[in-house]
């Protein structure tokens, strides 16, 4: 009976009340719900796509391939090689280690390399190919195609790698690259994403640093899409990026190569300046090294090598290096003397062999001295005593001004590192940077180009050029980027009277050219190619009292670090300049007997654009100078790779 | 026992019971496990055979199982009730003892042929001892203390044992169903509002337990919660299947990607993709129209318990069925809440859709209980 009165009971009608309570508050959810939905779905609907694409969707990066550097002659001194590396898939390897095993009897592969291969694989996902060994030969390659059954989930990949075919001709014009590093991305501040690449590589001194934007390119791109654990499903689309630009460089590859076999044995450095338009057409610093070293990874034994070496292989010294520039100097003081009419061509001063000042004696180089000498016998013999007198005369500031109109003192703006300001000092110059006073022993000092004064043998190449043209040339080393043209405009007037100019170069030809010349033994015999120069030994240590008494040791007497810095510049051919030469032997001795005979090897070289004829040399010396230049390690022409074809 | 005898005459016998189905509500079940084959067939990639093929399999068992239990009178189910309820009880705590352990938790017993989930078999045996239990005690008793406490064991002895497993999402659907229960039987609402204050208190002791050595929940199932209250925080960590999860649905927005477009779920993106998981490939591919769908059909479904309960006036019947449409519920509520971001991640499947057997199964079990009481409801002679 209860059953049957409970079906009309009081709890009936509380069931269904509460029935509508619970599934109105169900029904009330059930709406929250849906306009969660709403809102995720079609409110934030864009947003969240937005999200699942760039889930789904990776960029890769196509890396560009790297602008090629070429000589002036468009020869190239920078590519780009097939570079070949075995590459390994886990998942399609199965046993790694069995593998690499077999592999290691194929390719050299160190326990070092073994290691990292191992502990490469077990890091990443079992799809990703992971890089063996790089810069395989050909018949390394050839090895593994054939061996491919035995060697699953091996395969062979080509990149692109920098190579310079040149080894060590343009190492410190062109420099070299290298893998990014992390001082490199806090140094450029570059949001450039193909550095984020492992191995990337990038210039890292030279015009390979310095150019580094322009011979990068711009990366393209490749989108593709990849699944959670970042297996790429198919390619989307495909950017192509822009190949960085080529470059051409002014200098003359066969000319570098000269330079470098003629100074190669000694601490030197070569500059070779086209005084027109100050095109760079050789720049070396002997000794050099080879480039192609670094782009593999040097070994830390020949890197040591290459840092313990006293001779500074890796410097540049023709703009990096800084020296007293000596005798190559006076034409600077001869210059302000002229232009402020402290002196003319014709007055005459007397050497005795020294002069005193105060306490002080300031000796010439001749001991005997000159007796009475005019500015081109000056020029010619070398005398100090008559630059003493003519730095009196003018002051030291006038020098300064002079010095620097010619490029001395002054940071020329080139794709190179390091580049040396040099120094011409003032008398607020020492104020400042020593806290001294000036003294009249320092104008004298800087009158023969020793004390304080620093030039860096471009700055000398410079000077020397400016004073052949009596322009303001300014050097140049990229004559063009991506096909186009650098600026070249004929450099300005110096506003330096004719006749100072004439008479200071007047005086320059009677030091090569005159009987009694410092260089008149180191003489261009050719009449049309004839050159006007200047010698330059610049003392590296101080001269005291005591041994000069004792009589002055001889350079070949000293060890080698405190012997003199040989000097020698010179433009050519006289009459109608072209070139413009400055050497610096470190620590070689006189200018006239180190530095002079290279100076004019080289712009012979230069003049004739390559071997010069005999005659061109003095007839005595023919013989000698023929048996030297078998000695030189010249490349062979056919050892040059191919021009660019400009069609 | 008038009961018997007034109803005997008048329920359908036989094969006429086929007739007397609540044919709409078998139509809706059936729809939305269709939905759920096809996300499934989405989900495989287009392959029948990884998770749709077995789904179908046991959809057909459970429908067969569900048209028995329909056809079963429903007085035979109030008397079993005790029965399958100590029977699921015995299960849940063998399972503490032979319980395989997977993802961190003991859940089911190998019986061989299929895994078997005690805590999904629980989930209607609570509902049904419960509907008998109210249906046996008279009504004035309903609210007193000791009539409240007996079902009130009931409830917390297999919630208990299932948080121990632990299974936050299981327990919390014993805990609110059961209480959604004794709520229609008409227990005093002083007790839920107790019950409310009380069960605050413990949200509030397992919050302030965690670090300590009375710790009440396990270290990940903090780490849910936390996610759930920021799921950037840790994106790619323990954040990473709610942040997946939205992204994947959101990208859906009105109409879907299309079937077979999805590109998270399809590239793993999203996390347990055919499971618990499976309604962010739904909304992602079928967008919010899709999504909404589904939504209406649940709705459906549980309009059509509510209307069957009304119309039946065995209270055990109508408990039962209000019960197992709240459980119902519960299923699609939870899970919904969780791949929305609305609530932690709980592993609660989306019923009749995600891949997995004991739940399909309970449910249409469930179902065919509806069925039962459907088909044996008491009806005015003549």
């Amino acid at each position: 009976m209860s059953l049957l009165n409970r079906d009309q009971g009081k709890g009936f009608k509380r069931l269904n009340r509460r029935a509508m309570l619970l599934f109105g508050a169900q029904a009330g959810f059930m709406a929250l719900l849906g306009s969660r939905l709403h809102y995720l779905q079609v409110v934030e609907g864009k947003k969240y796509r937005l999200l699942a694409e760039e889930n789904r969707i990776n960029i890769q990066l196509i890396p560009p391939a790297r602008g090629l550097i070429y000589d002036r002659d468009w020869v190239p001194v920078a590519q780009n090689d097939q570079n070949y590396r075995v590459v390994m898939v886990r998942e399609q390897a199965g046993d790694v280690r069995k593998v690499l095993d077999r592999l290691r009897k194929i390719i050299p592969l160190d326990d070092k390399d073994y290691a990292a291969a191992v502990k490469e694989f077990k890091r990443r996902a079992a799809f990703v190919p992971v890089t063996i060994a790089e810069h395989l030969t050909w018949e390394q390659l050839a090895e593994i195609s054939v061996n491919a059954p035995a060697l699953p989930g091996v395969s062979a990949e080509v990149g692109l790698s920098r190579y310079y075919p040149l080894g060590s001709d343009f190492a410190h014009i062109v420099g070299y690259v290298g893998p990014v590093s992390d001082y490199d991305l806090k140094r450029l501040d570059d949001q450039d994403p193909l550095l984020q690449i492992p191995k990337f590589q990038i210039g890292k001194t030279g015009v390979e640093r310095k150019l580094e934007r322009r011979l990068r390119g711009l990366a393209g791109t490749r989108r593709i899409e990849v699944n959670a654990v970042g297996r790429v499903i198919r390619e989307i689309d495909r950017r192509e990026g822009k190949p960085g630009a080529n470059v051409q460089l002014t200098v003359d590859r066969r000319l570098q190569n000269y330079v470098e076999a003629r100074l190669e044995g000694q601490s030197a450095a070569a500059v070779v300046i086209d005084v027109n338009n100050g095109d760079i057409v050789a720049l070396g610093s002997a000794p050099s090294f080879d480039p192609n070293k670094f782009v593999t990874g040097i070994s830390s034994p020949d890197y040591r090598a290459l840092m313990d070496n006293p001779y500074r292989p890796l410097a540049n010294k023709t703009v990096q290096g800084t020296y007293p520039p000596g005798s190559t100097f006076k034409m600077m003081v001869a210059l302000a003397a002229l232009e402020s009419g402290a002196i003319d061509t014709r007055e005459t001063i007397f050497c005795r062999g020294y002069i005193d000042l105060g306490k002080q004696r300031f000796h010439c180089w001749k001991r005997s001295g000159h007796g009475k000498i005019d500015l081109k016998n000056s020029l010619k013999q070398s005398c100090d005593v008559y630059y003493y007198e003519l730095a009196q005369r003018v002051g030291i500031e006038k020098i300064a001004e002079m010095a620097r109109k010619f490029g001395l003192g002054e940071r020329h703006q080139l794709p190179l590192n390091g580049i040396a300001a040099g120094l011409v000092p003032t008398k607020n110059w020492k104020k400042t940077k020593i806290g001294e006073h000036w003294r009249i022993g320092d104008t004298l000092n800087s009158a023969i180009g020793q004390g304080f004064v620093l030039a860096s043998p471009l700055q000398l190449a410079l000077m020397t050029a400016r004073i052949a043209t009596g322009r303001a040339v300014a050097p140049r080393l990229i004559k063009s980027i991506d096909g186009v043209p650098t600026e070249n405009p004929r450099p300005p007037s110096l506003g330096i009277s004719r006749a100072s100019l004439n008479a200071v170069r007047g005086g320059m030809f009677a030091v090569s050219n005159e009987r009694g010349g410092t260089a008149y033994s180191k003489r261009i015999a050719e009449k049309t190619m004839r050159m006007a120069g200047k010698t330059g030994t610049s003392q590296v240590r101080r001269i005291t009292r005591k041994e000069r008494a004792a009589g002055v040791i001889r350079n070949e007497d000293l060890p080698w670090e405190r012997r003199d810095h040989a000097l020698f510049i010179a433009f050519a051919p006289y009459d109608k300049p072209r070139y413009a030469v400055a050497v610096v032997v470190e620590h070689g001795g006189g200018g006239s007997r180190f530095a002079a005979p290279i100076a004019r090897d080289i712009m012979l070289e230069a003049l004739y654009g390559g071997e010069p004829p005999l005659k061109a040399y003095p007839a005595s010396q023919r013989t000698r100078i023929m048996n030297e230049r078998k000695k030189l390690k010249l490349r062979a022409p056919e050892d040059y790779p191919k021009a660019k074809d400009r069609a | 026992m008038s009961y018997l005898v007034h109803n005997l005459k008048t329920v359908p016998t036989g094969w006429r019971k086929l007739l007397y189905l609540n044919w709409p509500l078998i139509l809706l079940v059936t729809a939305v496990a269709c939905f759920g084959f096809l996300m499934l067939y989405s989900v495989a990639g287009g392959n029948f055979q990884t998770w749709a093929e077995p789904q179908v399999k046991r959809f057909a068992i459970g429908f067969a199982l569900m048209m028995v239990v329909a056809f079963i009178p429903i007085w035979f189910w109030r008397n079993v009730a005790g029965l399958a309820y100590f029977i699921s009880l015995m299960l849940l705590i063998g399972v503490e003892f032979f319980g395989q352990v997977g993802m961190g938790a003991q859940r089911w017993i190998d019986l061989g042929f299929m895994r078997l989930q005690p805590s999904e078999l629980m989930k209607i045996a609570l509902v049904m001892a419960l509907a008998a239990y109210y249906d046996w005690l008279d009504d004035e008793r309903v609210s007193r203390p000791f009539w409240v406490l007996l079902p009130l064991l009931l409830i917390l002895v297999p919630m208990l044992l299932v948080l121990k497993q632990p299974d936050l999402g299981t327990a919390l659907l014993l805990a609110i169903g059961g209480g959604a229960i004794m709520f229609l039987a008409g227990v005093s609402l002083w007790y839920f509002l107790a019950a409310f204050l009380s069960g605050g208190g413990l949200v509030a002791a397992v919050l302030f337990s965690r670090g300590t050595s009375w710790q009440l929940l396990k270290d990940y199932q903090y780490k849910r919660i936390d996610t759930f209250l920021d799921p950037s925080s840790d994106p790619l960590g323990a954040g990473y299947h709610i942040t997946q999860s939205k992204i994947a649905l959101g990208s859906g927005g009105w109409s879907g990607r299309g079937f077979m477009q999805g590109t998270q779920s399809r590239l793993n993106f999203s996390p347990e993709k055919q499971t618990d998981f499976i309604f962010t490939t739904l909304a992602e591919e079928l967008g919010f129209v899709g999504g909404m769908t589904l939504m209406v059909l649940y709705a459906l479904i549980i309009l059509f318990c509510l209307t069957s309960a009304f119309g039946n006036r065995d209270r055990f019947g109508s408990l039962l069925t209000l019960g197992i449409a709240t459980t119902f519920f519960l299923f699609f509520a939870v899970n919904m809440s969780m791949v929305m971001g609305m609530a932690p991640v709980v592993g609660v499947p989306l019923p009749l859709v995600s891949y997995g057997g004991t739940a399909m199964l309970v449910l249409l079990i469930g179902f065919g209980l509806v069925q039962s009481a459907h088909v044996h409801r008491p009806r005015r002679a003549g």
